[in-house]
């Protein structure tokens, strides 16, 4: 177990008298990139906090790189991205990196060439009450470069970036596992994340409800893909009979089918003709596969 | 540990300097001085004194109102604020022990004070001695003061931390602040004067009142300035309750102050959970 980054063995957490997080296992290996799914509430936060040291841990343990969480050694070795990061407005993107740099102690890093890989070298010396959302998540991405931490938090990383930052920030998140940092991404939406890491943990009130590839996860849920069928005016009723679908409204009709029946469907729906204006197809969503593994968990 | 001490104490020095608040207080802290300085140079023939020692008199009695309000503004927001904006949690998650933090804070909040207060009243005095002259005794008197003004000025900026991390809010943060600093400087002083009238010159007047009066900091910051120099004592009119006391006693307790709140405020500091 020692070759772990990240070990967490039947961690609980309680809140005055509840329990927020009930007896959670989690591994993860240098390299490796982990998705914690949960809703809001379920747990996240509270998990990552006690990681970090920022909150108690009322049963079990938590070892980062062989550290105690909150102990300098673990502190030096973990690197943390808050949901929404924000910073002293007062201070230049490059005057906060710095002052993070120096804490973090260690080799002077090039803060310069950190900005810029972040995409911040346009406004290094403004002000960060300038920056937008997205500038601000950048400079706390960069801000998680520092030192090579062994375990990399990310708590909601992809909040309020476009598209294309999304892509920035996970070519980097991927840079970071390539050097063997450990990385443990927490979101709430499975679509944030999915492409992106190498297994998925789901958190459910607390409790770990599942842990796995997401192949594995959706295969052994058997979880349908929806199939969103646009037609021509009026023929909806005439489509969802033909289909076995369900009629939403005049235009569009709705139907469920396995994965591995996808592409056989497609040809068949695609076969009616002009009827059929467009195909919107939605993979499985977390909540269906929380909803899976909530029940398969009570059992 | 120094090295990241001083990391913060830098960055919170740039901020003081942005925000504009160094200006601010030393602003603030001149034009009251100048103000005084001249209100307050008539008696200088009466009483044989040079008009600085005059000027050091009336600013004592200002300071002892400024130097916990200006310290108290600035560090009120110190936690609070970094919670309410979210940066406590990353800035705790790196190797800088809590204490740290706070002593990185202490070192440019307090430095930036006494900037404030060196200028502010510095320049007060130099224009109190070319003005109406001076000596080296109210030379020494006038560096007296301001060094005394800083350390009452660290009493209150380490105050402001405990009471920053005690609170939930910056908002309430600052009523604390303003309840704080009216019970020391204007409350506890009131009390006592009802508690002497009261007493009609008892035990309580002559042995209890001035070691009750010197345990607080401000109180002790003006016994200090007071006992420490004739001319100012005179100027004053307040030598009575200082001669009491044994020198050391203003001294130690307004040394022991800053002392005392820093280690209070990384106590409760250290149960913040961001």
């Amino acid at each position: 177990m020692m070759d772990n980054a990240l070990i967490i063995r039947s961690a609980d957490k309680f809140r005055g008298k509840t329990q927020v997080l009930t007896d959670v296992d989690l591994v993860v290996a240098p390299g490796e990139r982990v998705a914690l799914l949960g809703h809001n509430g379920a747990g996240k936060s509270t998990l990552i906090k006690m990681i970090l040291g920022l909150t108690s841990i009322d049963g079990g343990d938590i070892s980062i790189d062989g550290a105690k969480p909150g102990s300098n050694v673990a502190r030096a070795r973990t690197a943390f991205l808050p949901e929404s990061v924000n910073f002293h407005p007062t201070l230049t993107g490059r005057e906060q990196l710095t002052l993070f740099a120096r804490l973090a102690g260690g080799d002077r890093p090039d803060i310069d060439a950190l900005l810029d890989r972040v995409g911040l070298s346009e406004a290094t010396n403004n002000r960060i009450a300038t920056y937008s959302k997205g500038m601000r998540q950048r400079l706390g991405l960069a801000q998680v470069l520092l030192g090579q931490p062994k375990v990399a938090l990310l708590d909601e990383p992809t909040s309020g970036l476009d598209p294309i930052s999304r892509q920035d920030l996970y070519a980097i998140i991927n840079e970071l596992a390539a050097h063997g940092t450990a990385v443990l991404i927490a979101s709430h939406a499975l679509t944030e994340v999915e492409a992106q890491t190498d297994r998925i943990a789901i958190l459910r009130k607390g409790i770990k409800v599942a842990d796995d590839t997401l192949a594995n996860l959706s295969h052994n849920a058997g979880l349908p893909t929806r199939m969103r069928i646009l037609v021509q005016a009026g023929q909806a009723d005439q489509i969802a009979k033909a289909t076995g679908g369900e009629r939403i409204n005049g235009a569009s009709v709705e139907l469920y089918c396995d994965a591995n029946q996808k592409m056989q469907e497609l040809r068949r729906i695609a076969a009616m003709g002009d009827v059929v204006a467009d195909i919107e197809l939605t993979p499985p969503r977390l909540e269906d596969l929380y909803r899976h593994y909530s029940k398969e968990g009570q059992t | 540990m120094i090295a990241r001490i001083f990391a913060l104490a830098r960055a919170e020095m740039l901020i003081l300097r942005r925000n504009w608040w160094l200006m601010m207080a030393t602003g603030i802290m001149m034009l009251f001085a100048l103000a005084l300085t001249f209100a307050g140079s008539a008696p200088t023939g009466t009483l044989g004194v040079d008009m600085l020692t005059i000027s050091v008199s009336s600013m004592t009695t200002l300071a002892v109102y400024l130097a916990p309000l200006l310290a108290l503004m600035m560090s009120f927001d110190a936690i609070a604020g970094e919670r309410d904006r979210g940066t406590l949690s990353l800035l705790l998650t790196y190797p800088a022990g809590r204490g740290e933090i706070l002593m990185g804070k202490f070192l440019a909040q307090v430095t930036a004070l006494g900037i404030a207060t060196a200028l502010g009243l510095g320049s007060a005095g130099i224009v109190a001695a070319l003005y109406g002259g001076a000596s080296p005794e109210s030379l020494i008197a006038l560096s007296r003061l301001i060094a005394t003004a800083t350390l009452l000025g660290a009493v209150f900026v380490a105050l402001g931390y405990g009471l920053s991390a005690l609170a939930k809010s910056p908002a309430a943060a600052a009523g604390l602040a303003a309840g704080l600093w009216l019970v020391f400087v204007v409350l506890f002083d009131l009390g006592l004067l009802g508690a002497v009238v009261m007493d009609g010159g008892g035990i309580f007047t002559q042995k209890i009142f001035p070691w009750v009066m010197v345990a607080n900091p401000a109180d002790a910051f003006r016994v200090w300035n007071i006992a420490a120099s004739e001319g100012v004592a005179l100027a004053s009119g307040m030598g009575g309750a200082a001669k009491t006391l044994p020198n050391w006693a203003a001294p130690v307790s307004l040394l022991l102050w800053p002392l005392l709140a820093f280690v209070s405020a990384r106590a409760v500091f250290r149960r913040v959970e961001p």
